[in-house]
């Protein structure tokens, strides 16, 4: 347990990293000819990051048999809104300076940017709903359905990366493709418990079968 | 604001480049003002990497414009250069590899006279500073403060013909450029310009910057610079000039080009279909500020569009 608690805590200063370079470098008067823009991206990117690991919990858990990854899951899924909140406010406050018009005006204009927005519209109540209480409250089942809504914030947060480059689409492919994996890893999983939960009712689709459950994945 | 005298007035000054060549300490200290992806880019074990700086001495200096140069800082280290790279902190790390001496400026097409330029000739030209405002098509700008002679004086040693109705520009291919591995644009980088805008007074060859032969990053040895175009149009590193009679393709047009037209003339109104152009952040600066018509400069080239569509012709 004590040994957990120093991985978690590692885990926690790791998380801060990017954050504390960035400030180190600010400080230093480093961030280069454009620092709101260094800003932007790189909290954007830790936030996508951050995002990307989270997701590769559940199939790591699985091949790899480490259940402790659950213990991390939620502070990398929670840094990962901490980041995107960061990318959102350096966006409001340091790009645009509140100006809700010219806001508005490059809403219209950039919809990359409302994609954006759609990712952290998503990622907020799951943030919110991360505390044990919460979970409680919730019900595992509501909350693990709530909770689905993370792929479709790394969907999303992906469409607004592809979007918003100039023409040198590589970055943006590469978190696509891993996405794409990531998503992919867990069709076997997610077949095998649709398996587990209905097996009458998928034996007896199949016609002639006699209704026996289904012990390993039907796919 | 800019006065532009005619080429009559100009004083043949002479320019003495002090050519020093970088130590390999230096050129990885200058390399490691890069990323950290230039710097394992810059590939640091090709030790002939060598970097022609030095001051330009003899210039016509200019008038202040009543707006504060970037510091060279940013104007050399915030390059869109993608020959070397799409990150635009990188050039700076890596163009020191770009290899500027002995270099050749062809120069023909619709001309009486073509003729291939040693870059000794275009020093040899009377240099003069002038500050302009740069506004990249992405939404910053910079004042740069460049050091060269107008255009149409390269175009009076030629001699265009009556058929000549356009400029191309041709960018350099190295194999010291990793990005023309990529297939980002159709290398190499092409540009082009109407023959009255190329002639324009406002319109320049530069050599060199904040008094100094030109940083590899910002297009050494010789570049173009149209002001009151979007950044892009100004071509790097040229090793071809040439008079057509045709609208020549330009890499940006023929990469999207919805996006990017042949004019491509800075215009507030008229947005980039992505974003808005009504906007930009001088670099330096934290508040974004208008952009100017023309960027500034509707007053010199307004008359090059009269009864245009410039919505259409953008
Ligand atoms: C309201 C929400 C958001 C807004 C307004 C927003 C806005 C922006 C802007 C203005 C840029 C910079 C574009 C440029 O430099 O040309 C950007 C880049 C980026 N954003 Fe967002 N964003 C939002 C949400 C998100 C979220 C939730 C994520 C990830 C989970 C994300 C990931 C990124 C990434 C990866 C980049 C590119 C970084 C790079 O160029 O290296 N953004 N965003």
């Amino acid at each position: 347990m004590k040994a957990l608690s120093y991985a978690k805590a590692l885990v926690f200063l790791l998380c801060l990293g990017p954050l504390a370079r960035l400030i180190a470098l600010g400080l230093m008067e480093e961030l280069g000819a454009n620092p709101i823009e260094v800003v932007t991206r790189s909290t954007g990117t830790w936030a996508m990051v951050f995002l990307w690991i989270a997701l590769a919990v559940t199939p790591l858990r699985h091949w790899t048999g480490w259940h402790v990854l659950l213990d991390v899951r939620r502070m990398i899924g929670l840094f990962s809104a901490f980041y995107a909140l960061l990318h959102l406010t350096t966006y409001l406050w340091l790009d645009q300076f509140f100006d809700w018009v010219a806001i508005g005006h490059d809403i219209l204009k950039r919809p990359f940017i409302t994609l954006g927005m759609g990712a952290i519209v998503l990622m907020l109540p799951l943030a919110i709903t991360s505390t044990d209480r919460m979970v409680r409250a919730l019900g595992a089942r509501r909350w693990v359905a709530l909770h689905k809504l993370t792929y479709a914030a790394a969907v999303l947060a992906a469409c607004h990366y592809l979007w918003l480059v100039k023409r040198d689409l590589s970055q943006p492919l590469i978190y696509a493709v891993v996405l794409l994996l990531l998503l992919l890893a867990r069709l076997p999983l997610y077949l095998k418990r649709r398996a587990r939960r209905s097996p009458a009712r998928r034996a007896g689709a199949a016609a002639g079968s006699t209704v026996r459950p289904a012990t390993r994945p039907v796919a | 604001m800019l006065t532009i005298r005619p080429p009559s007035d100009i004083v043949p000054s002479e320019i003495t480049p002090r050519e020093q060549y970088l130590t390999r300490r230096e050129f990885i200290a200058h390399a490691a003002m890069g990323s950290a992806a230039a710097l394992i880019g810059t590939g640091i074990g090709t030790a002939q990497a060598e970097q022609v700086s030095g001051r330009i001495e003899g210039y016509r200096a200019a008038a202040p414009i009543g707006e504060e140069a970037t510091p060279f800082k940013d104007a050399s280290s915030y390059n869109n250069y993608y020959e070397f790279s799409t990150d635009k902190y990188s050039p700076a790390g890596m163009a020191g590899r770009l290899k500027t001496r002995p270099w050749q400026v062809q120069v023909d097409g619709e001309v009486a006279k073509p003729r291939t330029f040693g870059i000794e000739d275009l020093l040899k030209l009377p240099q003069q500073e002038r500050i302009y405002r740069m506004r990249c098509v992405e939404g910053w700008s910079m004042v740069i403060p460049w050091i060269g002679f107008e255009f149409s004086q390269l175009a009076q040693l030629v001699q265009p013909t009556a058929n000549a109705k356009y400029v191309e520009f041709i960018t350099a291919q190295q194999d010291t450029m990793p990005g023309i591995r990529m297939s980002i644009l159709d290398w190499p980088y092409a540009e082009g310009l109407r023959i009255d805008e190329a002639m324009h007074p406002l319109t320049l060859l530069t050599v060199g910057m904040y008094g100094q032969l030109l940083p590899n990053q910002n297009g050494a040895p010789v570049r173009l610079v149209v002001p009151w175009k979007y950044g892009f149009k100004s071509a790097k590193s040229l090793v071809r000039i040439r008079f057509t009679s045709k609208q020549p393709g330009t890499a940006w047009n023929k990469a999207a080009a919805n996006e990017y037209g042949f004019y491509s003339n800075v215009n507030p109104q008229v947005d980039h279909p992505r974003w808005s152009q009504a906007t930009e952040r001088r670099i330096g600066e934290f508040r974004k500020r208008p952009t100017l018509m023309f960027n500034g400069y509707a007053d010199q080239v307004a008359g090059l569009y009269t009864g245009m569509d410039l919505n259409k012709n953008f």
